[in-house]
């Protein structure tokens, strides 16, 4: 039959690779494939920053985005805060009770809070409910035809979907992880003082001598990078999202892990980047 | 330069002026290739004001992709679409966005935007590209909803509380609500009942009626093909043809279709699968064949390494 070619004609020419030649094959693949999507989000980036600082979001895309990520990450946020708070407390009372440091359980608990783990986990939370969702809102959008009928109606995709989603992220994360951090802070102390007894002078006393402002601030920054993360990756894979349910789920599944281990060695970026910053700036006699 | 070819250039001027005042989109000489397969190479295509031109043929042909392309949805891997005389892959994306608001596109499954209420999806071009008061908003979208015979309460309700046939109705006014030059329908009837695809057929008819609007329909249901197209072509899927054959096997009035020249095209009006099992049969053998060899291949390459 003339112009279809059957595997095994074509397979009659060429001599069947070796497994070397497959390894090397497929790691190119993946290699290529890499490249290719660290080019496409950057692009990616790229429209939607062009985007956001040359006309102001669609009408009505604004309240519904912020109302989404802001006010129903709200419960979840203030449980995940709260309970990292006393888990830290639980954690760490034993070892400094063994070196009679126990009075000092404010500073670790409220220092390694505010600084590192109420921004991680609170983003880490975040990428699973808020950028789930919107891979999956945004996928299903790409199956069911609805991007590309904004594009026949004269609306910019990126600019109708992905602005407003990113606004909400980089706007409104930074301000759950505030929450996050107060409601770690409480239940550290409530696990602390009227759970184990400790004093609550020196628990308040030892948290205000080692938790700084800019302890403060590195939290905070970080989260701003964490949700800008989660808004374009989520997005990102939403917009390119494979056919079916499976194609949902899987771009829902692929928001999470990527955003996830991208927050993680951002935050290992930033730490490094925040610690020499503040050795060379502020304490430069505290440097290493 | 003689003076006769002077004389033929003029007049090819002269013919391309008025051409594209009575064509209102042409398609030239368009290849789309995704992943080093044409599926759709060296396309001309002329559509003239006021047609309905019915694009048929089946499944994998790229009848959705020509479509697609004529709107600027996809970009032709070579080649030019000129809508109004402005080719669509020379114009900024500012004049692009004007231009989509005289092109009217009717999605297969509809494509209503599930967060927003049936009055909103209809509403949307005109928030897009008009700026006019709530009332005259409200009073154009009840106009265009009873057009397309769907009662006032619907307005309020999401597109998931809608049937399939509803949910049609809604996009074919959304894409109607401004009056577009060109309307483009993806499969306008499939999925529904006979009597709600001659409703659509219907709606259709009544469009053009009521003003000289454009229609390109792509569809393989041949009742709508001939009640509502004044012109027909038929692709082929690239694949199975030889190099060099069209991939346009038809073009003409709906009444010509059953004496095509052209075997394949009275076969795909009648619905006839022909030497088309046989085929598909050979394939299958084919493909068994080779994985029954790769699996013994595999079991050599087991035994001795």
């Amino acid at each position: 039959m003339a112009g279809v070619t059957y595997r095994d004609d074509a397979s009659a020419d060429n001599p069947r690779p070796g497994k070397l030649s497959h390894w090397v094959t497929d790691w190119g693949g993946i290699v290529i494939d890499a490249v290719s999507t660290v080019g496409d989000i950057a692009l990616f980036t790229y429209q939607m920053f062009a985007w956001m600082f040359t006309r102001r979001p669609a009408r009505g895309t604004i309240l519904p985005n912020f109302y989404q990520v802001g006010v129903l990450s709200l419960p979840v946020v203030a449980l995940t805060g709260t309970f990292i708070g006393m888990v830290l407390a639980v954690q760490s009372y034993r070892q400094f009770q063994i070196i009679g440091l126990e009075n000092r359980l404010g500073a670790v608990i409220n220092s390694s809070l505010v600084r590192e783990l109420g921004p991680v986990l609170a983003a880490t939370m975040l990428a699973g409910r808020v950028g789930g969702a919107i891979a999956a809102v945004l996928g299903t959008m790409r199956v069911t035809e609805q991007i590309e009928a904004l594009t026949t109606m004269g609306a910019d995709p990126i600019h109708y979907l992905v602005v407003p989603r990113f606004l909400a992220c980089i706007l409104l994360i930074p301000a759950l992880t505030i929450m996050a951090d107060f409601m770690g802070i409480v239940g550290g102390y409530f696990y602390s003082v009227v759970v184990l007894g400790i004093d609550h002078a020196a628990y308040l006393q030892n948290s205000a001598d080692h938790v700084s402002g800019f302890d403060l601030f590195s939290g905070l920054l970080k989260s701003f990078f964490f949700g800008g993360i989660i808004a374009i990756v989520s997005c990102y894979r939403g917009f390119h999202c494979e056919p079916g349910a499976e194609g949902v789920g899987s771009a829902a599944t692929a928001a999470f892990v990527m955003s996830f281990v991208l927050i993680l060695g951002v935050d290992l970026a930033l730490n490094i980047l925040l610690d020499s910053f503040y050795y060379t700036v502020w304490s430069p006699e505290k440097s290493p | 330069m003689s003076r006769s070819d002077d004389e033929a250039d003029d007049r090819q001027l002269r013919d391309d002026e008025l051409g594209d005042r009575e064509r209102i989109v042409e398609v030239r000489d368009v290849t789309v290739r995704f992943e080093n397969q044409d599926v759709l190479h060296r396309i001309d295509l002329s559509i003239e004001r006021g047609q309905t031109l019915a694009i048929i043929g089946e499944s994998g042909c790229g009848k959705t992709v020509l479509m697609k392309t004529i709107v600027g949805l996809i970009r032709p891997t070579s080649g030019s679409v000129v809508f109004n005389g402005r080719d669509l892959g020379k114009i900024s994306r500012a004049e692009l966005t004007r231009t989509r608001r005289d092109i009217g596109f009717v999605f297969q499954n509809a494509a209503l935007f599930d967060s927003m209420t049936i009055f909103d999806n209809v509403a949307f071009p005109i928030f897009q590209h008009e700026s006019v008061g709530d009332d005259e908003i409200a009073a154009r979208v009840m106009e265009k909803l009873s057009e397309v015979g769907l009662p006032s309460e619907v307005a309020s309700k999401y597109p998931a509380e809608l049937s399939g046939g509803m949910r049609k109705r809604v996009g074919l006014a959304r894409a109607l609500i401004l009056q577009p030059q060109l309307v483009v329908y993806d499969e306008p009837t499939t999925g529904l009942d006979p009597i709600m695809s001659d409703v659509i057929n219907e709606l259709i008819l009544a469009t053009r009626r009521s003003y000289p609007v454009t229609s390109v329909i792509v569809t393989h249901d041949m009742r709508t093909a001939r009640k509502v197209a004044n012109r027909v072509v038929m692709l082929y899927p690239r694949r199975r043809l030889d190099p060099g054959q069209s991939q346009q096997l038809f073009d003409g009035p709906p009444s010509d279709l059953d004496n095509a020249e052209d075997r394949r095209v009275r076969q795909f009006v009648r619905g006839e699968a022909g030497e088309r099992i046989d085929e598909l049969m050979r394939q299958t053998a084919a493909i068994s064949q080779s994985w029954n060899a790769d699996s013994d291949s595999e079991s050599e390459q087991a035994e001795h390494g």
